[in-house]
């Protein structure tokens, strides 16, 4: 049994870590880390805000941890029984590259430019 | 003839007797939106001239008599359907220059019924917020009260509907963000079951969550807008193949024998005195035409908040890989190379919160965490769908309130992401288990609006329409309007 009361428990104990910034934080080094999984560059001011808050996310679900999981099968599908669809295996979609590049930021010749990536 | 406060049903009886042409609502509705713009901040995009286009082409079908049940009546898109020609931002910085190539499903079949579109609602960024605070467009302000949040993810759609700026607008909801800001806005918010509407053009946040749905002033209203977008979509892999039943014409049915279910759970600690007082208020009105209540624990629910924030954080970050500066969006200024320019354009593009759910999502996903996370989040789900499937055995509906609290003010939960989350407590579970409800206005505590929710179980949708079109039969609370916005 769990109650909600308990979240917001909580979430005040969580209060008090995220404003003290102490314990169970994420180093600098993991949320860089992260962040370069990630692809986003992350000015040197957001670091510690995400160090605490992702900290605080990861401690509360940890609450996950108190659910007897063992014998559970994860759950594929919210509509169990019914199966991913497939499609019949021929072409459908119209050269509309076109229509498609005029929202990208540099094209030219049908191409999309990037920075060299070969030297 | 006050048109803005009249129902979509009330419209739709109106322009078929000719009493008011497509028109002539249209461009009062569109005086009343720019009005509002500085006050509400509702909307990214006003389609004036569109708008007056289409409307102009539902008056010749509604004179040529080849209308159809919604031809000419106005409605609002939220920003995160892609709309043909028209800019899709998201509440993005991302997507601040996409101009869709495409309509979305949604936006397509009621673009065929004859609707016409006013503009896209504002909202929080990718849809991850309860507050509209995210949005890159800036928050929307509650019509109730200009100092206090709507609600989010959907809330420039529930602030337009609850200051009669639109008789519907088109939401989606991940974790609540149709309820939610339908409640704090004292308007009707319904999401349908997962797979009932397409996400074809739906800007994608968590794919196995996500749904689109509706907001409107009444269930009925609900009812007519639900029967037009629902339905098969091939374009959509996760749609459902079923009929779509005629929402409207089981509106009426009597709910005498009813078996409610009260989600013990919910009638908690967290829950507002006054909040509950409204709730017990509307149970009583359910017992009164005939419905019979009983208590339903589900013991594994209050996991649900900690669940969805390991599985939505996790989709959102494989959904958001797409932007990558290259294709299509936004893109840094004078890359060095191919890393700079994804790090970034992703790092300029993405708001903070966003930022918050890639990061949370790439972790639990990443080597390593997969199983104390994302594997035992997803054991977790089946727990909690497993109790819904109980429940379901026992009642016909589950109520309980749909959020906590009344409108909190902007800017008092912005520093501390966890008490934002938990906005949410009593409306995630629909979306982890895949289930319709709706949320609908049932009084009021210091003025501003609370919202009853009533869950159904998968494909029940006519079902709780039902029992809330029965209950605002009894009740005026829906047809409240804020005082600014009469």
């Amino acid at each position: 049994m769990y109650d909600f009361a308990l979240f917001f428990a909580v979430t005040s104990a969580h209060s008090r870590t995220f404003c003290s910034g102490n314990s169970m934080a994420l180093t600098r080094e993991q949320i860089e880390n992260i962040a370069h999984l990630a692809r986003l560059a992350l000015a040197p001011a957001e670091i510690p805000v995400y160090q605490q808050s992702l900290s605080a996310i990861f401690e509360f679900v940890g609450e996950l941890d108190r659910a007897d999981t063992a014998r559970v099968q994860p759950m594929a599908h919210p509509l169990e029984g019914l199966s991913q669809r497939l499609r019949e295996d021929r072409v459908t979609e119209t050269d509309h590259h076109e229509r498609d590049q005029a929202n990208a930021p540099q094209v030219a010749a049908g191409l999309y430019l990037v920075p060299k990536v070969i030297e | 003839m006050s048109l803005h406060t009249l129902s979509l049903a009330q419209l739709a009886q109106g322009l078929r007797a000719r009493e008011f042409s497509s028109l002539e609502l249209t461009r009062m509705l569109l005086a009343r939106i720019e009005a509002s713009q500085p006050k509400l901040n509702a909307f990214v995009t006003v389609t004036r001239e569109q708008a007056l286009v289409a409307a102009g082409a539902a008056d010749r079908q509604l004179a040529a008599g080849s209308a159809g049940p919604l031809t000419g009546l106005p409605m609002v898109h939220k920003d995160l359907f892609c709309t043909e020609g028209v800019r899709t931002s998201c509440g993005s910085r991302m997507l601040d220059n996409f101009v869709s190539p495409y309509d979305a499903t949604v936006v397509a079949k009621l673009r065929a019924a004859g609707t016409v579109m006013l503009g896209k609602s504002n909202m929080d960024e990718f849809a991850m917020g309860s507050s509209n605070e995210t949005s890159f467009y800036g928050p929307v302000r509650n019509p109730w009260n200009p100092d206090l949040v709507p609600g989010g993810s959907s809330g420039g759609s529930a602030a337009a509907v609850a200051a009669r700026l639109t008789p519907v607008a088109t939401a989606t909801d991940t974790g609540g963000s149709i309820r939610q800001p339908a409640a704090l806005c004292g308007v009707t918010g319904m999401k349908p079951t997962y797979g009932r509407v397409s996400r074809y053009g739906m800007v994608a946040f968590a794919s196995s969550l996500d749904q689109g749905g509706v907001v409107s002033t009444t269930a009925e209203d609900a009812a007519l807008i639900l029967r037009a977008m629902a339905g098969f979509d091939p374009n959509d892999s996760t749609s459902v193949d079923l009929p779509v039943p005629d929402y409207v014409a089981t509106l009426d049915a009597p709910l005498a024998g009813l078996k409610i279910g009260l989600l013990k759970e919910f009638f908690d600690k967290g829950l507002d005195a006054e909040n509950e007082k409204r709730i017990r208020e509307a149970l009583a009105v359910y017992e009164k035409l005939g419905a019979t209540l009983r208590e339903v624990s589900l013991p594994n629910l209050p996991l649900s908040v900690p669940a969805y924030y390991v599985v939505a954080p996790a989709e959102c970050s494989s959904n958001l890989a797409r932007f990558d500066g290259v294709r299509y969006g936004y893109r840094c200024k004078e890359p060095r190379d191919l890393m700079d320019l994804y790090k970034r354009s992703r790092g300029e593009g993405f708001g903070a919160e966003v930022k918050r759910r890639i990061m949370t999502g790439t972790y639990v996903l990443s080597a390593g965490y997969y199983d104390a996370y994302y594997l035992k989040a997803q054991k977790v789900r089946q727990l909690i769908s497993a109790d819904f499937k109980r429940a379901f055995g026992e009642v016909d509906v589950l109520m309980g309130p749909t959020t906590p609290t009344p409108a909190f003010p902007i800017g008092a939960k912005t520093s501390d992401p966890i008490t934002m989350y938990l906005n949410d407590i009593y409306t995630i579970g629909a979306n982890l288990a895949g289930l319709p409800a709706i949320s609908i206005p049932c009084g009021f505590t210091g003025g501003l609006p609370v919202g009853l929710q009533i869950v159904g179980p998968h494909f029940g949708e006519a079902k709780i329409l039902n029992a809330a079109h029965r209950y605002q039969r009894e009740t005026d609370w829906h047809g409240r309007l804020p005082e600014a916005y009469r």
